[in-house]
């Protein structure tokens, strides 16, 4: 009768049931346990994702249709609890990382179900609806339809500006596709609109989404497994290469509402509710809305503030690759630069000997390799470079 | 899986690390001189370190040429420096800035004419940050970071950009940047750090107080701040300037390739080269020349 004995342990056992602390320990050569220093592996696959990214045009303004497949296969336990579960809490993750790496973008939401395409929600730049609408809508039941799927994102796809970059994501968990035509009609008309399709499959290659990928110039992936997965949904999320003719390039007129004074009173247009204070003010109109960026509700016109559009500027600016440097035992110079510019860490690995680091090629100054990953992937500027 | 909480890292344990202007053309021309205010700070970093045992403080130097490291409260070489009249925190740091700024005068650049040069506070903003990640490395057991900006020194517009991203990069691992501004104007730059940030912006009135300013509202620690009135965020002006006459728009025309903002409508984007309302085979891509002549177009 003591609750605190669940499956047969005590209370402080429990905090050590899932620790497997001995998987992290590996032997060197002399026979002693040291904990396995994955710092090189990660830097070794984040050169790799770095040689994929040259400088090259983005497309900073898109409009992407996530399709989501709801059909029988969706429901297989392969990936747990199931397949639909973990596609569910990855989508929304990835929801949150688009708009705060693509603020000016929006993202729509289709379901595949019963063998018919159904459009969740429209194009819409507020992460909390897509979320809200994608939460409640999880019953997977039928087959599933790649041909009536990619017709219906065509068709919503069709009614967006000119200078947007049109973009299908698809997670496809079926092995077949239900279609009531001829499905490289589907594809040449996506290729003729100039919509890039990508898929991410959740259980085998498949020749159709392999050669409608290479059409319109997507990317194909198959996960193996959740981490897998959540890594190859999040590559979606940074902006992909800009092909210059599909996109025209034009002047969208914004608006750069201040915020409404402290303690002034006013009826929101996007809740039709009193608010007090917090909000901000469409310059054209003089509406009131509550969150940035969003399109005014009245005159129509884009809201953003300056921080919206600075975000995507790093993508303007990239900073170059570091270089790796093999430091020469003998090098008399090592001595004084032995410390991370950035953190002030210790490049000496054990031993007194010097470590694996790299170095910019402007400003000369050496890094260690978790503040390389860091600055290329989160901070995007040099501190070597900044300091001059 | 969640071990239980231990006892030595509780709420209220903070990590500050403190950027420091050095900058000799704003200090020359301060009310307030450099060595008063090093006086209020070593007496507030002290404070800071008598909070709570397990504090720690690191002090980065914002200099004009130059930025680096002058003090570490957790590295172990502190205690051998100290002539038994000061404690071995201010002989420390004032050695450390004394050299620092030996070496900063000697990377020399010209003072340019008309305004008050600005220091290198992007640098200095990306290093700390560099710190606080090696901090978030070293496990679960960690004080709580976040940034304290002393700055006197007027924002400078070619580090919009590289000061937005650390802004940004600062926000996703949650740490606040606080700032006190010690200059006459107003720093925007400051102003929007600290808000997006969820930090605390604020500039003394009277600077022969600077001490009780610093210790009643930057010495309180992340936790306590739920619980005591801070100053607020006012007018915090989130408006942009056009690319082309730098004056601030409340609407205005953005360039859907670059993203480059102007004021009027034009037929060719001048930082990006894209021509409007045609499809076009090639279009320029944005150099890094392109970018330092953007901000000095008048």
């Amino acid at each position: 009768e003591d609750e605190d004995d669940n499956l047969g342990l005590e209370a402080w056992e429990r905090s050590y049931a899932d620790d497997r602390s001995w998987e992290a320990l590996q032997e060197d050569e002399s026979g002693f346990l040291r904990p396995i220093d994955n710092s090189a592996f990660y830097h070794a696959q984040y050169r790799r994702r770095l040689r994929t990214t040259a400088r090259i045009q983005k497309g900073l303004i898109r409009y992407l249709y996530i399709v989501i497949d709801l059909s029988r296969a969706a429901a297989e336990m392969d990936f747990r609890p199931s397949r639909m579960a973990v596609v569910a809490k990855q989508v929304e993750a990835f929801v949150r990382e688009f708009f705060d790496q693509n603020p000016l973008s929006q993202i729509g939401l289709v379901t595949v179900k019963d063998g018919v395409a159904n459009c969740l929600t429209d194009l819409g730049g507020s992460p909390e609806s897509h979320i809200k609408a994608l939460m409640g809508k999880l019953g997977c039941s039928g087959d599933s339809s790649l041909q009536n799927a990619l017709d219906l994102v065509q068709g919503l796809l069709s009614q967006i500006p000119s200078y947007g970059h049109r973009e299908v994501l698809i997670l496809y968990s079926a092995l077949s596709t239900c279609d009531p035509g001829d499905i490289m009609e589907t594809i040449q008309k996506c290729k003729e609109s100039k919509i890039r399709c990508s898929v991410i499959g959740l259980s085998a290659e498949m020749f159709i989404c392999k050669h409608l990928c290479q059409d319109t110039g997507g990317s194909y992936s198959v996960a193996l497994d959740e981490s897998h997965f959540k890594e190859l949904i999040m590559e979606h999320a940074p902006p992909p290469p800009a092909i210059a003719e599909f996109a025209i390039a034009n002047l969208i007129k914004m608006g750069f509402p201040q915020r409404a004074g402290e303690g002034s009173i006013s009826i929101c247009s996007c809740h039709k509710e009193v608010k007090v204070g917090v909000g901000y003010t469409c310059p054209r109109c003089k509406a009131r809305v509550c969150e940035l960026p969003t399109d005014c509700r009245i005159c129509g016109l884009q809201l953003v503030s300056s921080p919206h559009l600075a975000r995507s500027y790093h993508h303007l600016f990239p900073i170059a690759p570091f270089d790796e440097v093999t430091p020469l035992l003998n090098d008399p110079r090592n001595r004084s630069r032995s410390t991370c510019f950035g953190c002030q860490q210790s490049l000496l690995s054990s031993g007194n000997k010097p470590g694996l680091y790299v170095a910019c090629p402007k400003c000369k100054k050496h890094f260690c390799l978790e503040c390389d990953i860091y600055i290329h992937e989160s901070l995007h500027n040099c501190p070597g470079c900044e300091s001059l | 899986m969640a071990s239980a909480p231990s006892k030595l890292y509780s709420d209220d344990v903070s990590l500050v690390v403190v950027l420091l202007d050095t900058n000799p053309f704003f200090w020359s021309s301060s009310s307030l001189s450099f060595s008063q205010f090093l006086t209020h700070v070593l007496a507030f970093l002290n404070a800071i370190l008598t909070l709570n045992q397990l504090n720690q403080v690191v002090v980065i130097a914002t200099g004009y040429n130059s930025c680096d490291y002058v003090y570490d409260s957790s590295s172990t070489g502190n205690q051998s420096v100290g002539n038994g009249r000061m404690p071995s925190l201010c002989a420390t740091l004032l050695q450390n800035l004394e050299e620092f700024m030996n070496k900063d005068e000697q990377l020399g650049k010209q003072e340019p004419e008309g305004r008050i040069a600005c220091s290198l506070l992007s640098g200095s903003l990306s290093m700390a940050l560099c710190y606080i990640q090696r901090v978030f490395r070293s496990g679960l057991l960690h004080p709580q970071p976040r940034i304290l900006c002393l700055q006197g020194s007027p924002d400078g517009p070619e580090q919009y950009v590289a000061i937005m991203n650390a802004i940004f990069s600062a926000q996703r691992s949650m740490v606040p940047i606080d700032s006190c501004y010690l200059g006459a104007q107003n720093s925007a730059f400051l102003q929007q750090a600290s808000y997006i940030t969820g930090g605390v912006h604020h500039k003394p009135q009277q600077l022969d107080g600077l001490f009780q300013y610093l210790l009643t509202i930057f010495g309180t620690d992340l936790h306590s701040r739920n619980f005591l009135q801070l100053p607020k965020p006012v007018g915090v002006d989130f408006r942009a300037s056009c690319f082309c006459h730098k004056n601030t728009i409340d609407m205005g025309y953005i360039c859907s390739v670059c993203l480059s903002i102007y004021c009027k409508h034009l037929k060719k984007c001048s930082t990006c080269g894209s021509v409007f309302g045609q499809a076009q085979t090639q279009s320029d891509e944005p150099s890094a020349t392109n970018r330092k002549r953007k901000t000095t177009d008048a």
